[in-house]
């Protein structure tokens, strides 16, 4: 029986793969889409065994209420019809309350057993801390297990039920085709979170294999278990380290921790969204990117547009247009703007909408206080962003700076990214109090003597370790810098003669065996998104 | 047209509104000056902008907002 721990594991990348690849290569197309939909449960149950209940249900749950709201619809325009005009408007509202129910009662069911799977414990701890400070009894935490990636295909549900409504999509009468869509199992544990109408049909066409996607999917596969396992999991030890006896140690430790920490997040998702989206694209599936090299970003807001971008993108088509449109907002907006103008007017109701979606995405990250301030630290950054905006401008204007010169981009990227690190500080600390007091210890015991610089390397990680993880950051460093340069660095090895193909291929393979993190006296990182 | 023009130049000067064709792929104009402007062009031209309009097909350039606009008002 096989278990992953992560798309990283011996098991997956040697046994699960090439099986599944192979099954898919000897078969026809009308069984190779089976075989995908086959190995996608298999790869759901030998991760969450028989929670693979919560996503048939939501597979059922989605088929049925699609296929109800689409009848609604049909309903609605065949009355339409033959209806007199002024009848027109009362039975379109008619049916649109009724659209907007059946929608809201499966998003409802979707979201319940989200919260109540994965916020429980969260929400009894917090109840239970009132009730004692009421010296009341308190009540028993349930504890339930998750299966995986439910933050995950919940959103892809959510989005399909609500793109439906919209009539952005037809509902699908083919099930398995939705379950395919919503299971397919490179992109189970961590996403990217993808839409109906950009995957669904592609998968369910399962097309034939072909060495060009073959060939650049393997090189991003590679180049993906290079950030993972050159750089991700060498981090690992002094992070875990320095993250749980932070009372230990002085302001230049725990600064560094976390910048490593911000460092291994992203080589660790990044490097899983390149072997998902590698993977995907030697079956010829095109899965939407995640990161767009997200450390060239000059402001917090661009930040999240590089960063988790399906997230992001969710985010905002599904919780700050509408609520930003809804109708008390638009008031706000439209009569906001003609007192304070066209830059504040706006950003009364844009910071209302900007709140919920930095709760729900700090909450989304996981059920615990330092999760909701990480994403209020992030709320507060972007609408200071955009308070100060104008002033900046201004100010810049008078001293002369030029905001597209070089000096000053840079200077905003290296600004966006020390703000992006003290973020990931309060979230990889254990809990928010421990974030604090890390953050207080950089201001007030940050100190360059030559005792603290020697110190970091007997933490876990010593000279060597370090100087290989620079070396792969510097490596991945370079190649962002390309790619931002619009050179398609994987095209352009592709285009070359075998040779040189296959020494760059045959390089990144003798880079991860040398210098990867494996072994004994390394822990691989835990597939840190897999768990939100 | 002209009129389309105008809200966009009062929203967001600074742009050749005629030429450009990047206004979201290009971010050249933010998520708060969209809210400003469906708010404009609803009350301007007596439509309603649902939030699934809002995409980039839609709002990349003055010729494809005013062809959701035409849209807009012809399916009342």
């Amino acid at each position: 029986m096989l278990s992953f721990s992560s798309y990283f594991s011996v098991q997956y990348i040697f046994i699960f793969f090439p099986v599944v690849l192979v099954l898919y290569a000897v078969f026809p197309q009308k069984i190779r889409r089976i075989v995908l939909l086959l190995a996608s449960f298999s790869f759901f149950w030998a991760v969450s065994g028989k929670l693979i209940i919560f996503m048939l249900l939501s597979i059922i749950g989605i088929h049925h209420a699609g296929l109800w709201i689409s009848s609604l619809q049909k309903d609605c325009a065949h009355i339409l019809e033959t209806a007199q005009k002024g009848e027109k408007k009362q039975i379109k509202a008619y049916y649109q309350k009724k659209q907007r129910s059946a929608a809201a009662f499966c998003v409802a069911i979707h979201i319940g057993i989200l919260l109540v799977l994965k916020y429980t414990p969260f929400f009894s701890v917090n109840i239970n801390t009132l009730l004692e400070a009421l010296n009341l009894p308190q009540v028993r935490i349930p504890a339930f297990a998750l299966p995986i990636g439910i933050s995950f295909y919940t959103m892809q549900a959510v989005s399909y039920i609500f793109d439906v409504y919209r009539q952005k999509i037809s509902a699908d009468r083919n099930m398995m085709r939705l379950a395919l869509f919503m299971s397919f199992f490179p992109q189970l544990m961590e996403g990217p979170i993808c839409r109906y109408n950009e995957t669904a049909h592609r998968l369910w066409e399962a097309p034939k294999l072909q060495f060009h996607n073959f060939s650049l999917g393997m090189q991003r596969i590679l180049f993906g278990v290079m950030k993972k396992v050159v750089i991700a999991d060498r981090l690992n030890l002094f992070i875990k380290t320095v993250f749980t006896g932070y009372a230990d140690y002085h302001g230049l430790t725990i600064a560094v921790a976390a910048v490593c920490y911000t460092i291994q997040l992203y080589m660790d998702f990044s490097g899983t969204m390149d072997l998902v989206i590698g993977t995907a694209q030697i079956f010829g599936i095109r899965l939407p990117e995640n990161f767009r090299r997200p450390f060239f970003s000059k402001t917090i807001s661009e930040f999240w547009q590089r960063w988790h971008i399906t997230l992001g993108a969710w985010f905002k088509d599904y919780i700050f247009y509408p609520l930003s449109m809804s109708k008390p907002l638009k008031k706000l907006s439209s009569r906001a703007r003609r007192r304070v103008g066209n830059h504040f007017g706006p950003l009364a109701a844009g910071s209302i909408a900007l709140f919920c979606v930095w709760i729900a995405n700090g909450l989304w990250h996981g059920a615990g206080w330092h999760y909701i301030f990480f994403g209020m630290y992030h709320f507060a950054l972007i609408l200071a962003g955009n308070i100060i905006e104008p002033a900046a401008a201004r100010l810049t204007k008078f001293l002369h700076i030029r905001r597209t010169h070089f000096l000053w981009r840079c200077f905003q990227i290296v600004r966006t990214a020390i703000l992006v690190c003290i973020g990931e500080l309060f979230f990889r600390a254990h809990g928010l109090r421990a974030g604090l007091a890390m953050f207080k210890k950089i201001i007030t015991d940050f100190s360059l003597d030559s005792q603290n610089i020697q110190s970091l390397f007997s933490l876990g990680m010593d000279k060597h370790d370090f100087l290989i993880a620079a070396i792969g950051v510097l490596i991945i460093f370079v190649i962002s810098l390309l790619q931002e340069n619009r050179i398609a660095v994987r095209e352009q090895i592709a285009r070359r003669g075998l040779i040189i193909r296959f020494s760059v291929c045959y390089a990144l393979i003798m880079f991860i065996i040398i210098f990867g993190a494996y072994g004994t006296g390394y822990v691989p990182v835990d597939p840190i998104y897999a768990t939100f | 047209m002209n009129k389309l023009i105008e809200i966009l130049e009062d929203i967001q000067p600074g742009i050749d509104y005629t030429t450009c064709t990047d206004l979201i792929d290009g971010r050249r104009i933010s998520s708060l000056s969209i809210i400003s402007l469906v708010v404009e062009l609803e009350d301007a031209f007596d439509i309603t902008i649902p939030a699934v309009e809002i995409i980039p097909a839609n709002f990349n350039s003055a010729q494809s907002l005013w062809q959701m606009i035409v849209r807009l008002q012809e399916e009342g």
